[in-house]
């Protein structure tokens, strides 16, 4: 594979103070020599190694901003090939010609996520930290970026290859001792597996648990109100809105007629999932239709049910209840400054246990509700600042998988299975575990990351 | 002067427990063989242990078997004594083991060879390999004769520059003082093959009238026979079988040779190969493993018409006073006289990374190696290779692709895949632990495993093939039957289950599900089945295996299947690793120099790493859309 010459912006797209443009590849030297001309006379291909120079950018004649050009050559990069950085000011239409210079001299557009390809292809990085600058890279608020910091420094590798170490150990001692019988006895052996594996398997599932907070953390928790017309949707969404906590952004979301709106509360992500529609006409089930909401509704992750309790429990009421079965509900028991005459009772028994009775015109009831979410995504015990969390599919289902067979290994001990048996699940949890790390390549594994890679944002 | 000629189509070099195997192989496969020893006498001998078998050669004799190999029908004709190991444990690691009578064992092997068809045995010495263009010639001996052929199978054994050596003696010659071969390492090299050196060793043997048996635990053999050979009956073979006996070494043994280490040729770099780190000599045990205050020592009959008794446990390259001393201070053996000095053996060798999976020489077409040439180390390992050897050679004159099992097939396919591609740094020993599909490849599945791919060779009969499809056939009408027979919770039924100390029936069961209960199994269940067909044992136990396993079997053959996708990515023969950019330095090495023939392989190397492998899924990727 001979490697052509990347390039990118490596910095946010935005008019910030500087903008660096990062090249990688064997002809890196050449095309900096091209473009650049340093204050002080030297060329620019034979300065030393992690060395920062002063000068200007150029395409042809024309001088584009200054700038400082930082050299490291490989193989002691990040990607280990010779890697350029020029730091000019920021600006998008700067930044965007000084990229088109570079790729004039012979560069070509970075895809998203190639510079960590190369980084692993080369060796560089095992897969976690791989995966984790991608994370870092899509990741889209503050809880999401400090994770992905953590698995950067190998954290996650470190604990999970120190898991593996421990069942390869076990392994390696059931294999010596059906060998080698007369110095390696499995008497008694299994008592101290079920234990070690318990402990692995409680690791693992807290991993587990924390995938699950994990992909809500870099995506933020999805979340859909519905309620009947007139039961107070955008008044409670109003509300949301208009705390003083920061609005985060406003994307355009992936179908034409929705919008997401990202708000934090007490830190917690929420992607509030709004219709176009709904806000003109607040009829939620008769406007874009039972479909639509049902299509909603599978996505989410939290449903903010907004019930009218000045008024009686209407068809439509019962019909919502059908739909939003099974998900986490919080029941929003709105108008709280009226009479009520909706029995909390009656929502109960139909399987909403999470009630809050607000008055979103009054402003009133929502810390409770803030308390609610947070006691719901996070048990109201976990804490994030400090945990490392799984934030990527292929990995919760390597652990999952890898929990799946260590509990098989439970049971054949429980069966008294014979010791060899218990290699099989044993060696199938290590190799689960080394997808997480890199250190177990199956061919569907390298498929599915790079296609993670290529797709990009 | 005029010398000799004569045209074979193969040429065997030796006639140990590898070259046997192959010179029949090729012989009864159509081919004119001729099969070279250093001595008429020394044909399939057993120069250490006095047993065939043990944990994983037990699979390996019984692999060798399903093939039409000949290891596993002399064993079962010559044995003293057999026993199944580890019946404690799982049906995977379950290993047949027989005591043999040595002599006997070579006698029977040596008939064999003498009448069968196409084969000639000749005694006489290669000394060079006849080699043009890259394609083997035939081989020249001693005397100057040359036997021109068209495939070359190397089965020299310990007997390359072989050497022996215990305490400051050391003497050139092949085991048991037989005679070296010490010219053909030079013509192997001068073709660009190159050698190694590698030991191993061998205790003393005892008289048995001078051994005090009453201080030793007499070891018996298993009441029921299993054996070796799939076309035998218990009730063909069975005998009055002759005993082994325990004892153990004690601290003055420990103290003896710890005493004296320094006197060990090993410890004072007197012998340069490297020995096998799992057969070591009692001085590495000790030396290994301090804290153990004995170890076991087996006494074990030669056979039946000799005085002569095995040390089992207690090989060594001490010098032989110091040999007596520790012999002597082992319960039991403390009048002892010893009949043959224990020692160490040297040898040249090649690493077998040099060779195919097909066992082909990867320069040199035509040449094939087997056995403790290509550092392996015992008699079974030995002969599986011999058979693929000959096999391959075989397949190679009839224009035919190469018999490859693979690691998911047999021990055998373990083994050779190991060797030719692993750089095993001691001579290699077959363990069940490096068979990664252990439940899959048991000794009681051989047979269907491997019995197609004997018949399709052409080492099986007719006969033999179609036994096999109608076990099969048993085998799988008879698993339906149990897993759709309901079984009600009738007085009868409740009573058995009471009995054999199982729960006893809340609703109706299926057979299956009483089956797969530990405590439970098909054999015991069979009064309250009266629609059960009356069946061989083995099917039984094929029935009872399959049934009661079902859930491992499953997630085995699940890592089988991923398994054999990275086999499947079959590598370009013409690959140019330095073509591919981002491999590491040592990556490349080990792959220009091993030139994996699947991604699988490849992947097995030591020293290619996972990420060396992503680069060159990906390259593989590359050039497949180049196309």
């Amino acid at each position: 594979m001979k490697s052509d010459t990347i390039a990118a912006i490596a910095t946010p797209m935005t008019n910030s103070g500087i903008g660096i443009i990062r090249i990688s590849g064997n002809q890196s030297l050449d095309i900096i020599e091209k473009i650049f001309k340093p204050k002080r006379k030297k060329n620019i291909k034979e300065v030393a190694t992690y060395t920062a120079h002063y000068g200007h950018v150029y395409d042809h004649d024309k001088m584009l901003d200054e700038c400082v050009v930082l050299v490291m050559k490989g193989p002691h990069s990040y990607t280990t090939e010779d890697i350029v950085e020029i730091n000019c000011h920021g600006g998008i239409i700067v930044m965007k010609k000084v990229l088109e210079a570079v790729i004039k001299a012979g560069a070509r557009p970075a895809e998203p996520g190639e510079f960590t390809k190369r980084a692993f292809l080369n060796g560089r990085i095992d897969l976690s930290k791989a995966e984790a600058v991608m994370d870092l890279i899509h990741s889209r608020n503050e809880f999401a970026l400090d994770s992905s910091l953590k698995q950067l420094d190998g954290a996650l590798g470190e604990i999970i290859k120190n898991l593996r170490k421990q069942i390869i150990h076990s392994v390696a001692f059931i294999e010596s001792a059906l060998d080698d019988p007369e110095h390696y006895s499995v008497d008694g052996f299994s008592d101290g597996l079920e234990i070690q594996i318990k402990d692995i398997t409680k690791e693992l599932k807290y991993f587990l648990d924390s995938a699950d907070n994990g992909r809500i953390l870099k995506e933020g928790i999805q979340t859909v109100i519905v309620g009947k017309p007139n039961a107070g949707k955008s008044s409670v969404l109003n509300v949301l809105l208009g705390e003083e906590r920061a609005i985060v952004t406003d994307i355009a979301g992936t179908t034409r007629d929705t919008l997401e709106e990202s708000i934090q509360i007490n830190g917690i992500p929420l992607n509030i999932i709004d219709t176009a529609g709904i806000r003109k006409t607040e009829d939620f089930v008769e406007k874009i239709g039972v479909d639509k909401a049902k299509e909603l509704l599978v996505k989410a992750d939290l449903v903010l049910y907004v019930v009218d309790t000045s008024i009686p429990l209407t068809e439509e009421d019962e019909e919502i209840i059908q739909l939003i079965q099974g998900k986490q509900v919080i029941a929003l028991l709105n108008k709280a400054d009226l009479e009520s005459v909706v029995k909390e009772d009656y929502l109960k028994e139909k399987g909403l246990e999470h009630i809050v009775i607000i008055s979103a015109k009054e402003n009133q009831g929502m810390e409770e509700l803030y308390e609610k979410i947070n006691q719901l995504f996070f048990h109201g015990k976990v804490s994030f600042n400090d945990e490392i969390y799984i934030t990527n599919i292929r990995h919760k289902n390597a652990v999952s998988n890898a929990l799946d067979s260590l509990n098989l290994v439970l049971k054949s001990i429980e069966n008294q299975m014979p010791e060899d048996f218990f290699s099989i699940d044993l060696m199938d949890a290590y190799e689960q575990l080394g997808y997480i790390t890199g250190e177990s390549v199956g061919e569907d594994l390298v498929n599915e990351i790079f296609a993670e890679f290529c797709m990009g944002k | 002067m005029k010398k000799l000629e004569e045209k074979y189509d193969i040429v065997v070099v030796g006639a140990g427990h590898a070259g046997c195997e192959a010179a029949l192989a090729s012989a009864r496969m159509g081919f004119q063989t001729i099969c070279f020893t250093v001595s008429m006498d020394s044909i399939a001998l057993m120069p250490c242990n006095p047993n065939i078998g043990g944990s994983s050669k037990g699979h390996l004799v019984r692999e060798i078997d399903a093939l039409g190999g000949e290891m596993g029908k002399n064993i079962d004709k010559t044995y003293l004594q057999s026993k199944m190991l580890n019946k404690s444990k799982g049906p995977a690691v379950h290993s047949l083991r027989a005591q043999a009578d040595k002599k006997m064992y070579s006698i029977s092997m040596t008939q064999i060879m003498g009448n069968t068809p196409n084969l000639t045995v000749r005694q006489g010495e290669v000394t060079d390999l006849l080699v043009e263009d890259g394609k083997i010639q035939g081989v020249k001996t001693y005397s100057g004769a040359v036997y021109y052929a068209k495939a070359v199978i190397l089965t020299t054994g310990t007997y390359l520059k072989a050497r022996c050596i215990y305490g400051n003696v050391s003497n050139y010659t092949g085991p048991n003082g037989l005679q070296a071969a010490n010219y053909l390492t030079d013509s192997l090299k001068s073709h660009g093959i190159s050698m190694r050196r590698f030991k191993t060793g061998t205790p003393a043997r005892i008289d048995k009238n001078t051994i005090d048996f009453s201080k030793m635990s007499e070891q018996f053999g298993d009441e029921k026979i299993v054996p070796f050979s799939f076309t035998n009956r218990e009730e063909d073979i069975k005998r009055d079988q002759i005993s082994c006996w325990l004892t153990y070494t004690t601290e003055e043994t420990h103290k003896i040779i710890h005493d004296n280490i320094h006197r060990s040729p090993l410890f004072s770099g007197a012998i340069e190969g490297t020995g096998p780190r799992y057969c070591p000599s009692i001085e590495d045990k000790i030396v290994k493993f301090p804290d153990k205050d004995r170890h076991q020592v087996f006494i074990e009959p030669e056979g039946e018409y000799t005085n002569e008794m095995y040390v089992g446990g207690m090989s060594s390259s001490l010098p032989e006073d110091v040999q007596y001393a520790m012999y002597h201070s082992v319960p039991g053996l403390e009048n002892v006289k010893i009949v043959r000095n224990a020692y160490a053996i040297e040898y040249d060798c090649i690493d077998a990374t040099q060779l195919k999976p097909s066992l082909e020489f990867k320069e040199i077409e035509g040449l094939f190696s087997g056995g403790q040439f290509n550092g392996s180390s015992g008699y079974e390992e030995a002969a599986a290779q011999g058979l693929m050897a000959g096999i391959n050679a075989s397949r190679k004159l009839q224009g035919k692709e190469a018999i490859v099992l693979d690691r998911s097939q047999a021990y055998i396919g373990v083994l050779i895949d190991d060797l030719v591609t692993k750089e095993t740094s001691e001579p290699y020993r077959m363990m069940t632990s490096r068979a990664e599909y252990r439940l899959l490849l048991r000794q009681d599945n051989a047979d269907l495993r491997l019995t197609k791919i004997g018949y399709e060779a052409g080492l099986i009969d007719k006969e033999r093939y179609e036994n096999l499809l109608l076990k099969e056939k048993q085998i799988e009408e008879e698993i339906k039957r149990v897993e759709e027979l309901i079984v009600g919770a009738s007085k009868n039924v409740q009573n058995l289950l009471e009995s054999l100390g199982s729960s006893t029936l809340k609703s109706a069961a299926t057979m299956a599900e009483l089956i797969r209960r530990p405590e439970l199994n098909y054999m015991v269940l069979a009064p309250i089945d009266d629609e059960r067909p009356k069946l061989d044992i083995q099917v039984q136990e094929q029935v009872n295996i399959n049934i009661k396993y079902e859930g491992y079997i499953k997630r085995q053959l699940s890592q089988v299947k991923q398994f054999k996708k990275m086999e499947k990515r079959r590598i370009p023969e013409n690959i140019d690793y330095e073509d591919v950019g981002s491999l590491r330095i040592e990556a490349k090495q080990k792959l220009s120099k091993i030139r994996p023939s699947s991604i699988g392989q490849a992947s097995r190397i030591s020293g290619v790493s996972p990420a060396d492998i992503s680069v060159l899924l990906i390259y593989l990727e590359q050039m497949h859309h180049r196309r």
